[in-house]
């Protein structure tokens, strides 16, 4: 569960980021995160996982305070959000596996325990014959299953995600979003930012629009919105 | 932490001192040179220490005789002597005596350039050792000494001898190779901590995107600290080892050569000082290898 309270994010520049968001995501919510570039969407989502701190206003992550977090506890919040990106973000001296792997070490996971679900995300995310590739041997969207794996792999709560499908064939988008909506449908919530119509559309989901820092509009089963 | 996450942060920490290749090497050098001088200056610094007491002990006054003075002068002197406050001691020395103990300093080599001199010829003369109470009044007990000279017709006394300063001139010298290393030390130390830390920053601009994935997925900040903290002290540690290895033999190779060749200089041996050394320069270099390390780690590591 997210909630965000008059939310302001001003940067050193004096340049307003985020004017006063208030806002409400519950547990089991899909969300679209929509609007022009430069809006304030990517803001919106650091704030999530504390990459940027709200310099006004309150933000609960979980139960977290997230503007009030103590630097040494940040790491723990983090563990109950995945994130993921349009550049898939992987470690390419890794392969499929150690990426997927990566991450529970990072956090300090039995060696067993990583043993046993790190083939159980891959093949959840239908890469189950590809745990020894290199990234660079993979397509596009097989690259972002693994960083979707990785994502899920220390069952968070959240997921974040900044265009996921924005490097992706239509295609492999729809395979992408398949996948989504069935960690969504496992009980974790999704926050998409995105710029695909067709996607938007197609998947009626909530959409929260963002224009200059506001929330413009906020819908159930909302659409687009926007040309193109 | 596990052992587990430890083995992982060692693993790791050695990898990228592998990776860093010419960094990794240059720092270790730097480190090499600057505890390779601390470890010359000190292994000085102790034998010079050593020598200095033991002339400390050896301070005494040789009162070199007429070759014609009588037994009542010898003994009329001796009395004066030995009633000086100052004096602890008066040994009179027969020049055969004389003769024994320049045998004896000479060593092996001696022999030969004495066997010319029978009793008959000995040229050296008849003279006193005194000792002091304080060494510090040497000086002040052989001008005493010499004056006898002016109140004696007979003028018995030839020469005066003492250390003449060469024992404060060596403290001198050993507190200057003293103070001269330990600036040079620590100039150096520093510069090996400034490599350190670049090899390092290396290591963390070239993870950075590693170092930005474990962030994102709630990695602890000394979970990603800590292999930086071991790159920085095996730096240190092969450093030390190495600089430790290089000294020692070489302290060895000196020992044996100046037992052979500078019989007339006592050096430490080996056996007293290694250890002491050795846990110096092993902790000096591990230190310096994690200063280094933390410097980058605080500056780059923004975590």
């Amino acid at each position: 569960m997210i909630e965000m309270q008059d939310v302001w994010k001003t940067y050193q520049d004096g340049s307003h980021a985020i004017r006063g968001i208030s806002v409400r995501i519950e547990k089991d919510d899909f969300v679209y995160l929509v609007g022009p570039s430069g809006a304030g969407k990517s803001t919106f989502m650091k704030m999530i996982y504390r990459e940027e701190v709200p310099t006004k206003g309150q933000i609960f992550v979980n139960g977290f305070n997230i503007g009030k977090l103590k630097r040494r506890k940040i790491p723990f919040v983090r563990r109950n959000i995945g994130v993921i990106f349009q550049d898939f973000r992987l470690l390419p001296k890794l392969n499929v596996s150690e990426n997927v792997a990566f991450a529970m070490e990072a956090i300090e996971a039995p060696k067993k325990i990583i043993k046993r679900r790190v083939p159980e995300v891959l093949e959840l995310v239908g890469l189950k014959h590809k745990l020894t590739s290199m990234p660079s041997q993979l397509s596009g969207g097989e690259q972002q299953r693994v960083a979707i794996a990785r994502a899920i792999v220390n069952n968070p709560t959240v997921i974040v995600a900044d265009e996921p499908t924005g490097n992706l064939d239509p295609e492999t988008s729809w395979e992408i979003m398949r996948l989504l909506e069935e960690i969504n449908y496992r009980g974790t919530t999704i926050l998409m930012a995105t710029h695909n119509k067709d996607i938007v559309n197609t998947i009626r989901r909530r959409v929260i629009a963002i224009e200059s820092g506001q929330i413009v509009r906020d819908v159930i089963r909302g659409d687009y919105g926007y040309d193109g | 932490m596990t052992a587990n996450t430890m083995t992982r942060h060692i693993r790791e920490g050695s990898k990228s001192i592998y990776r860093n290749g010419w960094m990794s090497i240059a720092s270790i050098s730097s480190i090499v040179i600057s505890l390779f001088i601390l470890g010359v200056f000190i292994l000085l610094s102790f034998n010079l220490n050593v020598m200095t007491s033991e002339l400390d002990s050896k301070v005494q006054i040789r009162v070199y005789l007429q070759l014609e003075v009588t037994q009542d002068e010898v003994a009329l002197l001796r009395t004066d002597i030995g009633n000086m406050a100052e004096v602890s001691k008066v040994e009179y020395v027969t020049k055969q005596q004389g003769m024994d103990l320049l045998e004896e300093s000479l060593g092996e080599d001696g022999k030969d350039i004495l066997s010319g001199y029978t009793d008959e010829t000995n040229p050296l003369p008849d003279s006193f050792t005194v000792e002091v109470k304080d060494p510090q009044t040497v000086g002040m007990v052989a001008k005493k000494i010499q004056a006898l000279n002016e109140t004696n017709a007979a003028q018995p006394i030839w020469k005066v001898k003492y250390g003449q300063g060469s024992v404060e001139k060596l403290f001198q010298m050993t507190k200057m190779i003293r103070n001269f290393g330990l600036i040079l030390v620590a100039g150096l130390a520093i510069t090996a901590m400034f490599l350190i830390s670049n090899t390092i920053k290396i290591t963390i601009m070239a993870r950075q995107r590693e170092i930005g994935i474990m962030k994102l997925v709630g990695a602890t900040n000394s979970f990603i600290r800590w292999p930086f903290f071991v790159e920085g002290f095996l730096i240190g540690l092969i450093g030390a080892v190495v600089t430790i290895a290089i000294l020692f033999l070489g302290y060895d190779q000196l020992l044996s050569y100046a037992a052979t060749n500078l019989s007339f200089i006592q050096l430490i041996p080996f056996e007293e000082v290694w250890l002491m050394v050795g846990s110096v320069l092993l902790a000096l270099g591990i230190l310096i290898g994690v200063w280094g390390s933390t410097i980058s780690i605080r500056k780059f590591l923004k975590v």
